[in-house]
């Protein structure tokens, strides 16, 4: 019984424990340093451990620049991201999931061929687009960016929901007399609560972290916090302790929502990575 | 029955508008700009000069550089984030008492934003203030502090090292929920067989997650081979052009040199070269 016990420890755990501590400590060390007065963290040589842990950062982050505007903006973007891949994702999902038609493959398809499109490719192209219709460095701009660029995987997921509402239920509704609108309306829209959950916080995620669009499509009037960070480090002085606040902050929603989903949602958003 | 047939389309309208509108008629114009000598300073004048801006791009040493960064740049860091979450997920998969917890954890560095992860290894491997540096004197690994972001080696290797931070606990969690797809009997099987660890490992665990593997790469080279931000964080694909990829390379064409004629045939040039790849995974999930 204790060679197991042992066994497990040194053949399981410790090398558990080891890629934790890969994937956790260059993380805690940004939280750390977000909690130690600056002069702390400048002082050479380096102390590992701190005497004292402050707020101070995070204050004067929020109080005396222009961070908590830009949280503002990332939080408008992103939820509008969130509403309007929503909207566009949930009936084109119906359709995948509850209609054959001529073409459908090949939309799968090309839905998915989109998000293999390099960035670079289109970048240049929309930042003209846009601002030949005035609508560069707007709220509507990155929203529209945002939402088109996460649709692929939208849809899939969503598709992916529907798929798991029996088509016997739209047959019962339709048979008492519903229309088809009434049918994903009173039907579909209830049942697939936890599909629009989950894109949703993927819309969110993906909104929240994405930084090219945000710098070339906006970034002067409506700055997300990715761009507003990158900005601190071209300063000539850089504040450490201010950054490691601002990177503490802007990771933890996403953090959050993906230890509450616990990894399912990775799972989801691999694209059928795992049904292949 | 005949409006029937128009309701998927009508279901699918917004999303297809807005798919055209942002990403097919943009990539359209690229492949035209690309065909032509579209300059920042001088807006009004686009001279058609056919393949002009491609030669140019494929007669310039540093495309050809950009392209050996970007395979060392896709294989390695691909090659070692998939080592590595193998490893974990073979781990994860294991029981022990504290598993859930662990499942969870690890997927901290996939949640975070690209220009947090530059953040933090640059933070890292500062040079006077990085722990890096510090743990590497404390343990008597180093001898003096080492400029890591400045040198073309050790910059290359930091943005490697970054990426794959980011990336293995993608390959973990899809690779974990593969293995959990292997039913037990077969296991139980090869044990009747008299097969070992190895043997088991080769011949029931592998075969068993083959498809998710190779999906799982598939996508994650295209994700990896298009993605700059990373890169341009930390070292802006410095110092000079070590750690300049492809992308990077057409990015700065187009926006820091204002050449978009001459970036746009190079986003092209990065397209047609994904292409395979892309394919590759478009077949594979046309299949399923």
């Amino acid at each position: 019984m204790k060679t197991k016990r042992l066994k497990l420890l040194f053949g399981t755990e410790l090398p558990v424990v080891a890629i934790l501590m890969f994937a956790l400590v260059p993380w805690g060390w940004m939280v750390l340093s977000s909690l130690r007065p600056e002069a702390d963290l400048t002082r050479s040589p380096l102390q590992l451990l701190p005497d004292t842990l402050t707020l101070a950062n995070h204050i004067e982050l929020l109080a005396r620049t222009s961070f908590a505007q830009n949280l503002r903006d990332s939080v408008i973007v992103a939820a509008g991201a969130v509403a309007l891949g929503l909207l566009l994702s949930l009936p084109a999902a119906y359709a995948f999931s509850r209609f054959r038609f001529v073409g459908r493959n090949t939309l799968m398809v090309q839905f998915l061929a989109i998000n293999m499109f390099p960035v670079v490719m289109l970048i240049l192209p929309l930042f003209v687009l846009l601002r030949q219709f005035g609508l560069l460095d707007t709220y509507f701009a990155l929203i529209a960016g945002h939402a088109t660029f996460t649709l692929p995987f939208a849809i899939w997921l969503m598709t992916s929901y529907v798929d798991g509402i029996p088509v016997d239920l739209d047959h019962a509704a339709a048979i008492d007399g519903a229309t088809r609108w009434q049918v994903m309306r009173l039907v579909i829209l209830p049942l697939t609560l936890p599909g629009l959950v989950a894109v949703g916080i993927y819309l969110f995620i993906a909104s929240w972290n994405e930084y090219l669009f945000a710098l070339m499509l906006a970034g002067r009037n409506v700055r997300t916090v990715t761009v507003a960070l990158q900005s601190f480090i071209g300063e000539n002085q850089i504040q450490w302790g201010l950054l490691m606040a601002g990177g503490t902050l802007v990771a933890m929603p996403a953090t959050i929502l993906f230890l509450l989903t616990q990894g399912r949602l990775v799972g989801g958003l691999t694209g059928g990575a795992v049904k292949g | 029955m005949r409006r029937d047939a128009a309701i998927p389309w009508l279901l699918l309208a917004p999303a297809l508008a807005i798919t055209t509108v942002l990403v097919l008629v943009p990539a359209a114009q690229t492949i035209w700009m690309s065909l032509h000598d579209v300059v920042l300073f001088r807006p009004r004048s686009a001279p058609f000069v056919g393949l002009a801006n491609y030669a140019k791009a494929l007669g310039d040493p540093v495309f050809w550089a950009g392209l050996l960064t970007s395979v060392i740049w896709v294989v390695v860091s691909v090659g070692l984030q998939f080592a590595l979450g193998l490893s974990a997920a073979l781990l994860l998969n294991r029981h022990f008492a504290w598993r859930g917890v662990a499942r969870a954890l690890i997927v901290v560095p996939w949640a975070l934003p690209s220009v947090i992860i530059g953040l933090i290894w640059t933070w890292m491997l500062d040079f006077n203030l990085g722990l890096i540096n510090e743990l590497g004197l404390r343990l008597g690994l180093l001898d003096h502090p080492v400029a890591w972001l400045s040198q073309p080696g050790t910059a290359f290797a930091a943005v490697i090292l970054a990426v794959v931070w980011q990336g293995f606990p993608f390959f973990a969690v899809t690779l974990l929920a593969g293995l959990q797809a292997i039913p037990g009997e077969l296991y139980e099987a090869a044990s009747l067989d008299g097969a070992g660890g190895f043997s088991k490992f080769r011949h029931v665990t592998l075969p068993g997650i083959a498809g998710v593997m190779t999906t799982a790469l598939l996508l994650r080279m295209i994700w990896v081979a298009n993605s700059l931000d990373l890169i341009l964080v930390m070292t802006g694909g410095g110092p000079g052009t070590a750690t300049q990829t492809l992308p990077l390379h057409a990015f700065l064409t187009a926006w820091s040199g204002g050449n978009y004629g001459q970036g746009s045939a190079l986003a092209v040039l990065l397209t047609l070269l994904l292409l395979g790849v892309v394919i590759a995974y478009l077949v594979r999930s046309r299949r399923t």
